[in-house]
């Protein structure tokens, strides 16, 4: 029993914290792609930017939270994501609109996004360092642990309270796109402008309008996402680097161009991290005795080591890209 | 005064002229066919007017005001619908979603106009809730001419409506062009279907190398013999 | 056709002398000779970046893995042969290990071939994933016992004690070779994708060099690298570092003719005909996807070279030296600013914005500085303590700001590629 827990924590509870981060990255992703078709490779720091303006606050404000029992990076989670999503308008307005007016290769802006993100990254470093920090300055971090009603089962479940709030969030954020994107008139014109741009102008649809609403949820999802997970870590310059290959995979696996593809892209490219680098001889321990002699189970089962982890994003990618270019669900074939 | 109204146009794309001074006008409540051979420009005068092509000489009105090059949207506002030849639909928004995308500037409208476009396209009605881009090519029409209708607008562009569909479908996109019409909104459609067009047009042009050949009513031009002969196919 | 005289090329290359002097004059022989030989290096890896994205429009954003696996070539071959490896069992066992590893390549190859004996395609598919992934774990645990015996016996396996530009020259190979399988792969595809697949590969070879303590000592690093011309103690500084200049500058320009032939060949108008017009040269009967596959091959191979020469000069294999900033972003800085295409434009970005590069780190110390000094007189403001690293982070803004300026005000770069017209 003990064994199953130990799998409950290192594989359906991590994984579902990053899948819960790469999804709302790569929601960001994918709608940058289908309004303004191409990759957005300073997404990930965005998530850092958006990390980074929290800490900001945190330190300015340490005690925020204390009021209503809440650490005070959530508190001030709603600020740094307004600010994040001014930014990322602020960055279009500067450095894509004017090769957008120019209509460059889709390759241009992606190499002008890299630009971007060169830009972000030493901003960050110049002001914040290059160590990693805590989001936790004047409280400590909660841990819940819930010990299961079983008599083999001595160890508890973990979940600390980062986790728990990031599952909350990614929820809530996850059915408010859905249902801008289902009921609202300008949800409904931005899916409009991804399907056809040409028609969607034709129809008096303006563009600029339904870029900036995109630039404003993608950065405020990914200030979000980068926030929760600094939470639950720490806050780190050079976090975006983990973050921009699953969710670009997480995007590619969803269908680019498909929101709701990925969100399951991001859940699939976070748990086939966490199973692949799992030892999976803790499982196995326990049917050890009833091995044949010749067999002798290794200490280390895990497919890959933890500093392979990078690998496994690239894998899927890859994978998806030969045999599935559209995504497991149908995106934009291109 | 004539609802739109083109006079010596000229324009084309790059340095290309490939209109080289069409004239044509339709009043209100007239249907307007446009014929002609390939590559005589038939639909580069549609996207003249529509200003997705810079006009370089000539003046096209509507109502009388000049629009010579006014960009699309603004044009969507003055009252007029366009509805292209090819990827006229939002194909991954259900048809309903179309019809509203089509009302985006006139959101006050959207609920009056939703009932008159399910009744000059009933088929639509059933199908509201299924993504547009899964109907079939008769009812992806409707769905694209029901998006320009739900503006009210005066005029409205079409090119080549029934480019690619069965014979039937043909008849019934005909059938609704006329209740369209009848309605009270004026026309203006390319069609390759030239004599099924021409009996349905209250004016014909005829365009051949980026000019008009022949104007007149429909009738008289389904009746002339060299209209006839040249291209009509006999 | 009339030649006129390249007024624009001759300023800009003047100009640029006249910086080398500048340097040259302000920080000594020594130091000035070192950076022209490092600005040689990228110049090498440049011209392959310049190749893929200038002549064929691929966007190669992992020159750093390429870089890369050519430093550790140059190191394997050029370092003295490790006796405490080669004298004990282990390589015997090392080399078991690594042919279990090919068999087993073959084997899930074969599995994957079934269907032609019959086999359904589902059950054949549902054979070789089990097969792979059994053979990978016991394949994986095998290397595993080899290679940490070899660290805890051994440290790692050494060299061959080869001269360094045998390292050069399969560095490139190499790089080449893992270029052909990302080639194949990813070039069909969009070119955003290609970014990403390449992004992803260099992170993951600098994973595996930086982790795979047995073969390249991992963090612990490798030095000192013997270099392919007589070392300082031989001829002191400036002289040694000038012969090796000259032997990279021999290289670029054998390159140099290489591509410029190449460049004018049918050969080259095919590419940039694939370039430009993709649909256009494949109907006229054009194998888009082999003069592709040939173009990213070509470039990662300079790659290779320019990374094995950069590190051979380092005098140092440190796997976590390579950094995407300076060994991926900077050379698509040279690239775009100097001229995509254009090889001469390309050198010429490589020098300028390596010297740019190389003197913003005194001068940014310098800024920082003062403004430290004006904080403290002004406001009583503490700097922080670690402002040099502070300063140092403040160039990735700079590289990011120049990239964002030249792709606005200068798309074509500095000195343009010359499409040649026949009339």
């Amino acid at each position: 029993m003990n064994e199953l827990v130990f799998f409950i924590n290192n594989v359906v509870v991590s994984g579902t914290v990053s899948g819960s981060i790469y999804a709302m990255g790569a929601i960001g992703v994918t709608l940058v792609f289908s309004i303004m078709r191409f990759a957005h490779f300073a997404h990930a720091d965005m998530m850092t930017l958006g990390a980074f303006v929290v800490l900001l606050l945190t330190t300015l404000f340490p005690e925020v939270g204390g009021v209503v029992g809440l650490p005070s990076a959530l508190l001030l989670l709603p600020i740094a994501m307004a600010v994040t999503a001014v930014a990322a308008v602020g960055i279009d307005r500067t450095f894509y609109k004017p090769l957008r007016a120019h209509d460059v290769k889709p390759i241009v802006m992606v190499i002008a996004s890299l630009g971007v993100t060169l830009m972000l990254q030493g901003l960050i470093r110049l002001f914040a360092g290059t160590g990693s920090e805590s989001l936790y300055i004047a409280e400590r971090k909660d841990i819940f642990r819930i010990e299961l009603p079983f008599e083999l089962a001595s160890r508890p479940i973990v979940v600390t309270e980062p986790q728990i709030i990031l599952f909350v969030f990614a929820i809530v954020a996850v059915v408010s796109l859905h249902l801008f994107l289902s009921r609202s008139r300008l949800g409904k014109a931005m899916r409009a402008m991804s399907d056809n741009p040409d028609l969607a102008r034709a129809s008096g649809i303006n563009t600029n309008t339904i870029v900036a609403v995109t630039w404003v949820i993608a950065g405020s999802l990914a200030a979000a996402a980068g926030t929760l997970l600094s939470l639950d870590v720490a806050f780190k310059p050079d976090l975006s680097f983990f973050l921009l290959l699953p969710i670009f995979a997480a995007a590619i696996v969803g269908g680019v161009g498909h929101p709701y593809g990925a969100i399951a892209g991001g859940f699939v490219v976070g748990f086939a991290e966490t199973l692949a680098v799992f030892n999976w001889s803790v499982l196995l321990r326990p049917i050890r005795d009833s091995f044949p002699e010749w067999l002798e189970l290794p200490s280390n089962l895990a497919l890959v080591g933890t500093e392979y982890k990078i690998v496994v994003p690239f894998f899927i990618l890859v994978a998806i890209l030969v045999w599935r270019p559209t995504g497991i669900f149908k995106g934009k074939v291109i | 005064m004539a609802l739109l109204e083109a006079s010596d146009v000229h324009g084309g794309y790059g340095g290309m002229n490939i209109l080289n001074g069409v004239n044509m006008a339709i009043e209100a409540n007239e249907i307007g066919v446009i014929v002609g051979p390939n590559g005589a420009g038939k639909s580069t005068m549609l996207k003249a007017i529509f200003g997705l092509l810079k006009v370089s000489q000539g003046e096209i009105r509507l109502r009388g005001e000049p629009i010579t090059n006014t960009a699309p949207n603004k044009l969507v506002h003055m009252g007029m619908g366009f509805v292209p030849q090819e990827y006229n639909i939002f194909p991954s928004l259900t048809v309903q979603e179309n019809l509203e995308m089509g009302a985006y500037i006139r959101p006050q409208n959207f609920r009056r106009m939703l009932e008159q476009i399910y009744e000059f396209f009933p088929p639509l009605l059933e199908k509201r809730r299924q993504p547009a881009g899964e109907l079939s090519g008769g009812q992806r029409q409707m769905v694209a001419m029901g998006r320009a209708l739900m503006v009210e607008p005066d005029v409205l562009l079409l090119d080549e409506p029934t480019a690619g569909l069965s014979p039937l479908f043909m008849n019934e996109i005909f059938e609704r062009i006329k209740t369209i019409n009848a309605a009270g909104v004026g026309i203006l459609m390319v069609e390759q279907n030239a004599k099924q067009a021409l009996a349905i047009a209250h004016k014909g042009f005829v365009l051949a190398a980026g000019q008009n050949r022949f104007t007149d009513t429909g009738e008289a031009l389904l009746n002339d013999p060299d209209v006839a002969k040249s291209f009509l196919g006999g | 056709m009339t030649r006129a005289l390249p007024i624009r090329e001759l300023s800009l290359f003047v100009g640029l002398l006249v910086a080398v002097l500048a340097v040259y004059a302000a920080m000594g022989a020594a130091y000035s000779t070192r950076m022209l030989v490092e600005a040689a290096c990228y110049a090498i890896l440049a011209l392959g970046l310049t190749i893929q994205w200038g002549y064929a429009g691929q966007f190669n954003a992992g020159v750093m893995g390429f870089v890369a696996l050519g430093g550790f070539a140059a190191m394997f071959f050029s370092v003295p042969i490790n006796p405490a490896f080669w004298n004990s069992e282990m390589p015997g066992e090392l080399g078991r290990a690594l042919l279990a590893l090919v068999a087993s390549i073959m084997l899930i190859y074969g599995a994957t071939r079934l269907d032609r004996l019959g086999i359904p395609k589902r059950l054949r598919t549902l054979i070789a994933i089990i097969l792979a992934v059994v053979l990978y774990l016991v394949v994986i645990s095998m290397l595993r016992d080899v290679t940490g015996e070899i660290e805890s016996r051994a440290g790692f396996i050494g060299g061959l004690g080869l001269p360094a530009w045998v390292g050069w020259i399969f560095g490139g190979m190499l790089a080449g070779g893992i270029g052909y399988f990302i080639g194949r792969i990813c070039l069909g595809l969009r070119s955003d994708y290609l970014a990403i697949a390449t992004l992803g590969i260099a992170e993951i070879i600098k994973a595996f060099l930086k982790n795979s303590d047995w073969l390249t000592r991992g963090t612990a690093t490798v030095s000192p690298l013997p270099w392919p011309t007589p070392g300082a103690r031989d001829l002191g500084f400036v002289l040694a570092r000038a012969l090796y200049l000259s032997v990279t500058a021999v290289v670029i320009a054998v390159i140099f003719f290489l591509l410029h032939r190449a460049y004018h060949a049918p050969w080259g108008r095919m590419i940039r005909a694939i370039r430009d017009n993709e649909v256009s040269a494949a109907a006229m009967g054009k194998d888009i996807n082999r003069r592709r596959l040939e173009i990213f091959v070509l470039g990662c191979i300079l790659m290779g070279i320019g990374g094995a020469a950069l590190t051979s000069f380092n005098s140092i294999f440190n796997p976590q030296g390579y950094l995407p900033l300076n060994h991926t972003f900077l050379v698509l800085v040279m690239v775009i600013l100097g001229g995509p295409g254009n090889n001469l434009g390309t050198i010429f970005g490589a020098v300028l914005v390596y010297i740019i590069w190389i003197m913003s780190e005194p001068l940014a110390l310098f800024l920082m500085e003062n403004a430290a000094t004006l904080g403290q007189g002004w406001f009583g403001w503490e700097d922080p303590g670690n402002l040099d690293s502070r300063a140092l982070q403040a160039r990735v803004f700079v590289i990011g700001l120049l990239i964002s300026l030249v792709l606005r005000y200068a798309p074509k770069g500095l000195i343009p590629e010359k499409v040649p017209r026949y009339n």
